[in-house]
């Protein structure tokens, strides 16, 4: 259970700092389609014997630069969408000839948080940490090209570039949070919690200081459930991302309707 | 710097997807200038803006600014789209917007210096912008996003200012703002001004020079001298007539070898 709450920790921290980008680039869809993609990479691993994490990795990296490599020659959603299912349909594939049991198959597309075992946690955080370094080093190019990529395009940004280095993270990212929260649901961390604080505040440290906090206590709670009812935590994650940005909603509309109460 | 051109564009040719979109374009622009760049839809204005900011190569010719070879992201030269689409909930206040026109091209985290926030409050308050400093840029109208769009292109201060068609989605008396605003940074701040539109009434109360873009090539020159109906023939390759009405400049299409007076939807009818 502490490896649990150690690798749960590590990846919330990560997933709503890379969350608060994903949503202000509008990459939601990648954010989707990476992790599921990895999961072929997964099921690879498990065929050749050697650790899911490595096929996790690779794989990601494999969609990430896929999908950037594509979107220089057409639509990022239709790059982004033969990246997935040509990835999907190696998955397909590996798992026919593999004879990975179900309950296996089960923890990498909903998660596992209580296989975390020791030996797990040097990777993740290393990875993490490589993640946390990225972020910092891209923070301002890429918040400028989120918000106006022309501008940042004129201001000398090579918006390509951090496009790319910036889908290497949602990668790693994914890597790192398949194993615990399951391949369908890791994005659901990287937007609920995200798009929630976004609604609260109009500060982007703020927003993102908040993104880390909401993904935070998304995922506690989605351990402390999942640990109590022995449903998986992708089910946890994923409700509980969705509502809290359901609350941060009508807490703004509430507020907004206090304002013009005050102001009549 | 005496007797060098801020900006100088000599000779240039411009292709896209293989076609040559501008041909021959020469002009140049001095310190302290308002210039309107002027054509109809799709005559090359943006392309050649794009030119002038280092993001599209030519063919042939050179830009050069303060007399060397222009380069992309100089710092002489700040620009201004036509319009950012802000998404509605864009957690990015206007003071923290224009603040990346000084340090959004730098890599690590923003440890920004008061001296910094005073640079970016003192170009809002000189573009009457400073009352939402503190407000979601997304929940500001056109024009004032139009303000603080010139704000962020003024706070690393250039000494030329690229306009992309600033008005075309603004309300009449908004757009009048916008040119009184501008007219006043030319005059206070000493920014030389190259704003692109597709009519020129509005700016002609304001502008020193104009250079026209018509059927791929341009005129360069004050008002007086470009906006003649030989010049301008020229330009299109066909006969137009300027008309001058209520003070209002009117290019309009003239009459054909047969006589016909033309009011069809070529670019040279009812130019302005």
């Amino acid at each position: 259970m502490t490896n649990a709450w150690i690798s749960g920790t590590i990846i919330a921290l990560l997933a709503g700092a890379v969350g608060f980008f994903v949503v202000l680039r509008g990459s939601a869809f990648a954010a989707h389609a990476i992790p599921n993609g990895a999961f072929a990479g997964a099921a690879g691993a498990n065929l050749v014997g050697i650790n899911p994490l490595f096929g996790l990795v690779v794989f990601a990296l494999g969609a990430a630069f896929g999908i950037s490599s594509m979107s220089r020659r057409t639509r990022s959603d239709v790059a982004t969408a033969l990246a997935l299912v040509m990835m999907l349909a190696l998955g397909a594939a590996f798992l026919a000839t593999s004879s990975a049991y179900e309950p296996a198959v089960n923890a990498l597309l909903f998660g596992e948080i209580l296989g975390v075992s020791s030996s797990e946690i040097l990777p993740v955080v290393v990875l993490a940490v490589v993640c946390a370094l990225g972020l910092t080093l891209l923070y301002r190019p890429l918040l400028f090209s989120s918000i106006a990529s022309e501008l940042a395009v004129a201001k000398g940004v090579n918006v390509r570039l951090i496009d790319t280095l910036f889908l290497v993270v949602v990668a790693l990212s994914s890597a790192l949070a398949v194993p615990v929260v399951g391949a369908l649901l890791t994005f659901s961390l990287m937007i609920g919690p995200p798009a929630a604080a976004r609604i609260v505040t109009s500060s982007a440290h703020r927003a993102l200081a908040l993104s880390v906090v909401f993904s935070l206590l998304t995922l506690w709670a989605a351990v402390a459930s999942s640990y109590w009812t022995d449903l998986p935590i992708g089910f946890f994650v994923g409700t509980m991302s969705a509502a809290i940005y359901l609350a941060a909603r009508a807490w703004m509309r509430l507020d907004s309707r206090r304002s013009r109460r005050a102001l009549a | 710097m005496v007797g060098i051109d801020l900006l100088e564009v000599v000779d240039v040719d411009v292709a896209l997807s293989g076609r040559m979109v501008l041909r021959d374009v020469n002009f140049r622009i001095d310190h302290g200038e308002f210039t309107g760049l002027i054509g109809s839809n799709g005559a090359g204005k943006t392309t050649l803006l794009r030119v002038l900011l280092g993001l599209q190569d030519v063919v042939r010719g050179r830009v050069l600014v303060h007399g060397e070879p222009m380069t992309r992201s100089n710092s002489s030269v700040g620009y201004v789209p036509q319009k950012v689409l802000f998404e509605s909930d864009v957690p990015v206040r206007v003071r923290d917007f224009v603040a990346l026109g000084i340090d959004g091209n730098r890599y690590g985290l923003a440890r920004r210096s008061r001296h910094t926030y005073e640079l970016v409050d003192e170009m809002l308050e000189s573009v009457e912008a400073a009352a939402f400093a503190n407000r979601r840029i997304s929940s500001l109208s056109g024009g004032e996003q139009q303000r603080v769009l010139i704000a962020h292109a003024l706070v690393s201060k250039p000494e030329l200012l690229l306009l992309d068609e600033p008005l075309a989605n603004l309300d009449p008396g908004s757009a009048q703002e916008i040119i009184q605003l501008l007219h006043s940074v030319v005059t206070n701040q000493h920014v030389a001004i190259l704003l692109s539109a597709h009519e020129m009434n509005p700016l002609l109360p304001v502008m020193d020079r104009v250079v026209y873009v018509a059927n791929g090539r341009v005129a360069s020159g004050t008002t007086e001298e470009v906006v003649q109906p030989e010049v301008l023939s020229a330009l299109y390759g066909h006969h137009v007539d300027v008309l001058r009405v209520h003070g209002r400049v009117l290019v309009v299409a003239g009459g054909d070898e047969r006589g016909d007076s033309l009011v069809a939807d070529h670019p040279a009818v009812v130019l302005e």
